[in-house]
């Protein structure tokens, strides 16, 4: 008991002030790309030519955040002559296209499917499926259960069973092996229900994207209404995307 | 000894210098080995201008390589040489439709076609995909029940699937199939673009990213013939160190979590993200990835991040400490922890278990001080006090394995700062008909990656073994005559990985 109550005493309250004040992250994270639209061409070539995930779309000057997994090879091209990363981790979006940004993002919080907001806003039950993928997703998903995070002060819990959830949160590439499984799992929460997909993998394969073993794109399966880009998504992203589409 | 080519970790060596034996004295010879304090560390089959070779890396106190050619069956090595061999060959069935003759337990590994067009060795009709749908090993009887577990588990996890057979409480017997993540991991790395390769590698385990892409990045430096800094070594070094770290300390508070002792689990769920957060300073992300490349690292290491690091340890060793003293006395904790879920030390050798549950039982084997590579050949070895097999021992060698590795960081950043560059990604011409396998101690255990070259310098085969690919096998006997109720406890005290194996 007395070391519980010394270790009590040490440990403190370290849970962030987040979203209240606002929460700096290391100068080398790499969140929302900062792209310069006048960019050469031909040094965009080269960003595409190293971006492992080809998600620099060369024409159009743009970064598609479905499949960057924010390894920064494109921001060591010329110095980052055509693409820089902020610590900006508000990255969340309602549709595939927002993701294909030149910079910037619509504002996730003003999404089109209101109702999610009435009816979710102040309770939030998601079943996490794991599809495949590294762990990675998943291990930063849960770490928005300690202390630090403290998830269910907002109302958004990750529940075991799915016919206690309200929706679905995917990571991995859906494995075809996961398949039939994630189907299952969809069909047993009860409508209304959202789709989350989570991280690169879930959004268009990820680093696996191309194999013969993968499924890649959570959107060819069920609709989706959220995507988290990353590889991971950043906890924080995570949770950025969940505050502005139910809550803001 | 003779007919093996003993090689060192990390060093590329010409294909024709490995020994190529006919079946019969490839399978003495390994087996023999084996018998006689040897481990198996890599064991697969490549095909070669129609041929099919079987090569095997072994280990004693020295790595050695062997080979054979065989056609499509050959005589079950696990039937001569024991259970270290089972998975190994259940997997080469698997993959090349070849089949272990006398097999004693032939079934799938991962539950996918296999990619030479031979028939399937198990009979499986892969347009059903569930890995699962298949004949469990039953016990009979009229007390007995079965018990079904995922692939979708309660938590936040990875999926796979347990079946239970239990007689009341007790588990008599429990099977494990895996297979769900199954992303061909390996077919794509020696098919896709060299600029993909370490992203790959990265993802194999999201949880080890930095072991599995240290292992491809030293295999790709050897056979590319790229010397890399000091002072990169040092940051891989330390980048293996955290990512060790931060893993132990979360599943000793998920430990802490399972026996229903709160306080622990709340603190090191935190100072977990806090190790996570070190590697963020190191390279922008927490898992570590983007890291390590072919060349040593993309982000150098400067002073502020040598700065940053120092500073958090400083902070949190006395927090780890306190932390871990709050766990380890707790009367209620040792109960639920010692005698649970145990491994003996001869069940651990005969399936060659690795890592802190090859360690907890009595297993001294340790890569960092076996086949060192990076900067572990300046450091000090670990040693471990307790090593009863059971879920206490588990957790005591990772407290144990969580003060040794901050030690590391700490002799390592007391060094000068050696400035080096940052790795570019190059297109690199690889040497052609060479072989080389690179080891490292990740936090599970010893991870291993093995590639061979054709004579175009293009890589034909790049294996990758995950060190839960030796472990799983393990949990399955720790819960031999347990308490069903014990299963998360023992599971997390193994903690695998589940796309480690699955690839």
């Amino acid at each position: 008991m007395y070391k519980i109550l010394l270790n009590r005493l040490e440990q403190g309250c370290r849970t962030t002030k987040y979203p209240a004040r606002p929460i700096e992250l290391y100068s080398r994270f790499r969140g929302l790309p900062v792209i310069n639209r006048q960019c050469d061409l031909e040094v965009v070539r080269r960003c595409a030519d190293g971006c492992p995930q080809d998600a620099v779309l060369v024409e159009e000057r743009r970064i598609d955040l479905g499949r960057c997994i924010f390894c920064g090879a494109c921001a060591r091209v010329e110095d980052g002559a055509f693409v820089r990363f902020s610590q900006d981790f508000a990255m969340g979006a309602a549709s595939r296209e927002d993701l294909m940004t030149d910079g910037s993002l619509p504002a996730l919080a003003t999404h089109s499917k209101r109702h999610f907001k009435r009816l979710f806003g102040r309770s939030l039950q998601l079943r996490q499926v794991s599809a495949g993928g590294c762990n990675a997703c998943e291990a930063d998903t849960n770490v928005l259960n300690t202390p630090f995070f403290d998830l269910s002060r907002f109302g958004i819990d990750f529940v075991a069973s799915p016919r206690h959830a309200d929706g679905i949160h995917v990571t991995g590439p859906i494995t075809r092996n996961m398949t039939t499984a994630l189907l299952d799992t969809y069909a047993a929460v009860p409508s209304p229900k959202v789709v989350i997909a989570s991280g690169s993998c879930a959004i268009s394969g990820g680093p696996f994207h191309g194999s013969g073993e993968i499924v890649g794109d959570l959107a060819t399966l069920l609709p989706v209404d959220l995507y988290i880009p990353g590889c991971p998504p950043h906890p924080l992203t995570t949770l950025s995307a969940l505050l502005a589409y139910f809550k803001d | 000894m003779d007919n093996l080519l003993r090689i060192a970790n990390g060093e590329a060596i010409p294909r024709s210098r490995i020994p190529r034996l006919d079946f019969g004295r490839f399978l003495r010879t390994v087996t023999d080995l084996v018998r006689c304090n040897g481990y198996v560390v890599q064991f697969f089959a490549y095909e070669e201008t129609e041929r099919t070779i079987l090569l095997a890396v072994l280990r004693t106190s020295d790595l050695f390589v062997v080979e054979t050619e065989v056609d499509h069956e050959f005589p079950s090595l696990t039937l001569m040489g024991g259970s270290k061999f089972n998975l190994f060959e259940r997997e080469i069935a698997e993959q090349y439709g070849i089949r272990p003759a006398g097999h004693p337990w032939l079934k799938m590994v991962r539950y996918h076609a296999n990619q030479t067009g031979r028939p399937d060795v198990f009979g499986n009709d892969y347009r059903i995909d569930i890995p699962g749908s298949y004949d469990y090993f039953r016990v009979e009887g009229e007390a007995i029940h079965e018990v079904g577990v995922g692939p979708v588990h309660a938590g936040i996890i990875e999926p796979g699937h347990f079946r239970f057979q239990c007689a009341g409480e007790t588990v008599l017997h429990l099977e494990i199939q895996l297979g769900y993540q199954h992303r061909g991991i390996e077919r794509m790395l020696t098919e896709v673009a060299h600029k993909r390769v370490p992203v790959l590698c990265e993802a194999i385990a999201g949880d080890t990213a930095i072991g599995h892409s240290l292992c491809c990045a030293q295999a790709i430096e050897a056979l590319a013939g790229i010397e890399v800094e000091i002072g990169a070594r040092t940051v891989r070094t330390i980048a293996l160190e955290l990512e060790r770290i931060a893993n132990h300390i979360g599943d000793l508070g998920a430990l802490s979590g399972d026996v229903a002792f709160n306080p622990p689990a709340a603190y090191f769920g935190r100072i977990r993200g806090e190790f996570l957060n070190l590697l963020l300073t190191l390279c922008g992300n927490r898992f570590g990835k983007g890291l390590v490349r072919p060349g040593g690292v993309t982000q150098p290491m400067t002073g502020e991040q040598r700065a940053i690091i120092f500073a958090k340890l400083s902070e949190l060793r006395p927090e780890i400490e306190h932390v871990c003293d709050l766990l380890f006395s707790a009367h209620t904790v040792l109960a639920r922890f010692e005698y649970t879920g145990t491994v003996s030390r001869k069940v651990a050798d005969q399936l060659g278990l690795v890592g802190y549950c090859g360690r907890a039982s009595g297993l001294e084997y340790d890569v960092r001080e076996f086949f060192p590579s990076e900067r572990y050949a300046d450091l000090p070895g670990n040693t471990n006090r307790l090593t009863t097999g059971d879920v206490l021992s588990r957790a005591t060698v990772r407290r144990e394995e969580i003060m040794h590795s901050l030690d590391l960081i700490d002799i390592l950043l007391s060094e000068p700062e050696q400035p080096h560059q940052a790795a570019t990604m190059a297109e690199r011409r690889l040497a052609p008909d060479r072989f080389v396998v690179t080891l490292n101690e990740g936090w599970r255990g010893e991870v291993s990656h093995c590639l061979l070259t054709d004579s175009g310098g293009k890589v034909i085969r790049h294996k990758v073994k995950d060190p839960s690919f030796h472990n799983w096998t393990g949990l399955a006997m720790a819960l031999r005559n347990q308490e069903i109720s014990d299963f998360p406890l023992c599971n997390k005290s193994f903690n695998l990985s589940y796309c480690g194996f699955d690839l």
